[in-house]
């Protein structure tokens, strides 16, 4: 076992009513990373993730977290790992400090009062510790998540679409938290559907219909799918955006409003199609680096989109 | 003015139709919406019965003749008596009535054929567990009618001089413990029982589907904590809630209804909790198959029925048919109405109500291996 690593998954596979939601996925997290996992909704995230805290049995597959084994270990998993679920899922009926009460009991904490006291105060909620949660807003609810389940101070936390629903200066903040977290040494996963938040990890993973497309630094997985890419600007980019899609050479269009992205593997003969089609109109091309965005959105049409299923 | 437009009509139409696509897809409401009046038709149709009859019977004779013969032949032929046979001493017919083996003991004294041919008019004596009055109402009415019916059978030729306008002996009607023939006696310790049936198992079905349903369980799962202690620490409450209310409603019907309480409230209590705790299996068990807390009401609800109709609360459990009767005992809410009509009215104590408490213990533990057996210790 390589102590190095917070989480060490390998071949896991999981299948719901005959339908393999998780195939043979293979994750490798170090201690203090801030891992991204990414893809659309129903790729199989929330059920990888259950399967690393002990949640769900994988059909097939192996591996540890925090160097317990997932099949085996998983109350010493529960007892280290802080797992925050996709759907809120603390009492709205109870207030915030009776919820954190409850986790700091369910945990078996020495110091409780103490540490329900510190947590409340971090949140800046002291004020407001005797609402009930079911009052909050959707940022604060997601910030008391995070408090509630950093509470037994977990060295690995498991976040499942932490952000979803979330507005984006509280999803920058939010963000921030995870990497002071990051410094202090504690390992994070977490899954998202918002490529902008891809950029803020330290390594990413890119799954989708239950099979991991891609893993690495964003720069790798970049690199590794050779892409060029070009900005259009100008006017009626829809309907170029239409006529690019059907040619040969041009993997993939994304219209942004005012730009459109075209991504191709050949760079020569994407810019020979591009100059073609654009002589003659108000179109202007440039040269662009390819993002992490580009890439995914081309991972997913290279493996086909199939009919998306809610996880 | 129309109502309905056009357009709102289909409108309306469109509801309609979404509303039989839901309910399609809704299994456990469809099963509701055809097994509820199957259910109900065949409880009411065939189960219950306001008039029971073959109801066991126990003797007590101390004078055999032609004549007590041919009266317990009548007592038999009315159909309202099964007579289960003759008891040796007074003490085993007071213990087997007080059990409920018996509804009746016919008590003929000694000298009572004497006595009658001498015309005196000797009192035979019914003794009826009278707990339940709609229960032995129509049998001790019928009993009036034996004296006419011996009359005419054995009080011919040289014996018609007996055979007068008044019957030839007595019937004397003992209703014991319920002497007045009070309903109340009977419904308000059977409401306890039934009242507490409902409030628990709802209460514990809706405390865990609860979790689920708004997706809080997943919190729970993910935390340090083993399902025993989720369920025990659901069910702990539940007891309390459950003891309290069996408090409220014994105080009320003591202070309301007058209903006297000649057991032990000690009894009553132990009791009591063996039957909560049969009920809170029972919800937990619901709890673990159904997936809403909608699911879990309906449930609840399919469980309830056949216990309102077949333990005896609202018709004698002696008037249904055997296969009802059979299903009737398998619910703890049957054993619990017998023991708190036991302990209320009759003064029961353990020794005698242990017939009735293992089949509650029994059904208990069924209940908790099929909750173990569905809980779910992962989201799987």
């Amino acid at each position: 076992m390589n102590s190095e690593l917070a989480i060490d998954v390998r071949g896991l596979t999981k299948s719901f009513s005959h339908k393999r939601v998780v195939n043979h996925v293979s994750l490798q997290v170090r201690r203090g990373e801030i891992f991204g996992f990414l893809g659309p909704n129903g790729s199989g995230k929330t059920t990888t993730i259950r399967m690393m805290c002990g949640l769900l049995r994988p059909d097939e597959g192996t591996g540890t977290c925090l160097g317990f084994d997932i099949r085996r270990e998983s109350d010493d998993i529960k007892r280290s790992v802080g797992y925050m679920t996709q759907k809120f899922s603390y009492w709205e009926d109870l207030t915030i400090r009776e919820n954190l009460s409850f986790v700091a009991r369910m945990y078996h904490m020495a110091d409780r009062d103490r540490a329900v006291a510190d947590a409340i105060a971090d949140l800046g909620l002291s004020e407001r510790a005797d609402q009930l949660v079911g009052t909050l807003s959707g940022g604060w609810k997601q910030r008391l998540a995070l408090a509630a389940c950093l509470l037994h101070e977990p060295k690995l936390l498991l976040l499942d679409e932490p952000t979803a629903g979330v507005d984006p200066a509280a999803r920058r903040d939010f963000w921030e938290e995870l990497h002071r977290l990051a410094s202090r040494g504690i390992s994070v996963l977490v899954s998202t559907h918002y490529m902008d938040e891809a950029e803020r990890c330290h390594k990413l993973a890119y799954i989708f219909n239950g099979n991991l497309l891609a893993n690495g630094t964003s720069e790798e997985i970049i690199a590794a799918q050779g892409l060029t890419t070009w900005i259009v600007r100008g006017r009626n980019l829809s309907a170029l955006s239409a006529k690019l899609e059907q040619t040969d050479g041009v993997s993939q269009t994304v219209l942004f409003g005012t730009s459109l992205h075209v991504s191709g593997t050949d760079p020569s003969r994407l810019e020979g199609i591009l100059r073609r089609e654009t002589a003659g109109t108000e179109c202007v091309i440039e040269g662009a680096e390819t993002t992490i965005e580009d890439v995914f959105i081309f991972l997913m049409h290279t493996n086909g989109i199939q009919t998306e299923t809610s996880a | 003015m129309m109502p309905f437009s056009r357009a709102g009509f289909s409108r309306l139409w469109s509801m309609v139709i979404k509303e039989f696509l839901q309910l399609k897809r809704d299994r456990l409401t469809f099963a509701m919406i055809v097994m509820i009046p199957v259910m109900q038709l065949i409880l009411f149709g065939y189960a219950i019965n306001s008039d029971p009859k073959h109801m066991p019977t126990g003797l007590l004779v101390s004078d055999h003749s032609e004549i007590t013969r041919t009266i317990i032949q009548t007592l038999e032929h009315s159909d309202y008596f099964d007579i289960k046979g003759e008891f040796a001493d007074e003490e085993s017919a007071r213990r087997a009535l007080e059990q409920g083996d018996v509804q009746f003991v016919v008590n003929i004294p000694a000298g009572f054929t004497r006595s009658l041919l001498r015309g005196e008019r000797p009192a035979l004596l019914i003794e009826a567990d009278a707990t339940d009055p709609t229960a032995t109402g129509l049998a001790l009415a019928a009993v009036s009618q034996i004296g006419e019916y011996v009359m005419r059978k054995d009080l011919h030729g040289p014996l018609s001089y007996l055979n007068s306008a008044a019957p030839p002996f007595e019937a004397r009607v003992h209703r014991m413990y319920n002497p007045e023939s009070n309903t109340h006696y009977n419904i308000v310790p059977g409401l306890m029982g039934v009242i507490l049936t409902m409030m628990m198992i709802l209460m514990t079905g809706l405390a865990i589907t609860r979790e689920r349903e708004r997706g809080t369980m997943e919190n729970l799962l993910a935390m340090p904590v083993t399902p025993l202690e989720v369920l025990t620490g659901k069910i702990v409450p539940y007891i309390l809630i459950g003891l309290l209310q069996a408090s409220i409603i014994l105080g009320a019907s003591h202070l309301l209804f007058r209903v006297p309480l000649f057991g032990s409230l000690v009894t009553l209590y132990v009791v009591s909790l063996v039957f909560i705790a049969a009920n809170l299996m029972v919800g937990i068990t619901i709890s673990s198959l159904a997936r809403s807390q909608l699911q879990a009401m309906q449930m609840t609800f399919f469980f309830f029925l056949p216990n309102i109709l077949l333990s005896g609360f609202m018709f004698p459990f002696r008037g249904m048919p055997v296969w009802a009767q059979h299903i009737g005992n398998l619910l703890p809410l049957t054993h619990f109405n017998r023991m708190i009509r036991g302990i209320v009215l009759k003064g029961s104590g353990f020794s005698s109500l242990w017939p009735e408490t293992w089949p509650i213990l029994l059904f208990m533990a069924v209940m908790m291996l099929i909750a173990v057996r569905f809980y779910r210790r992962t989201l799987d």
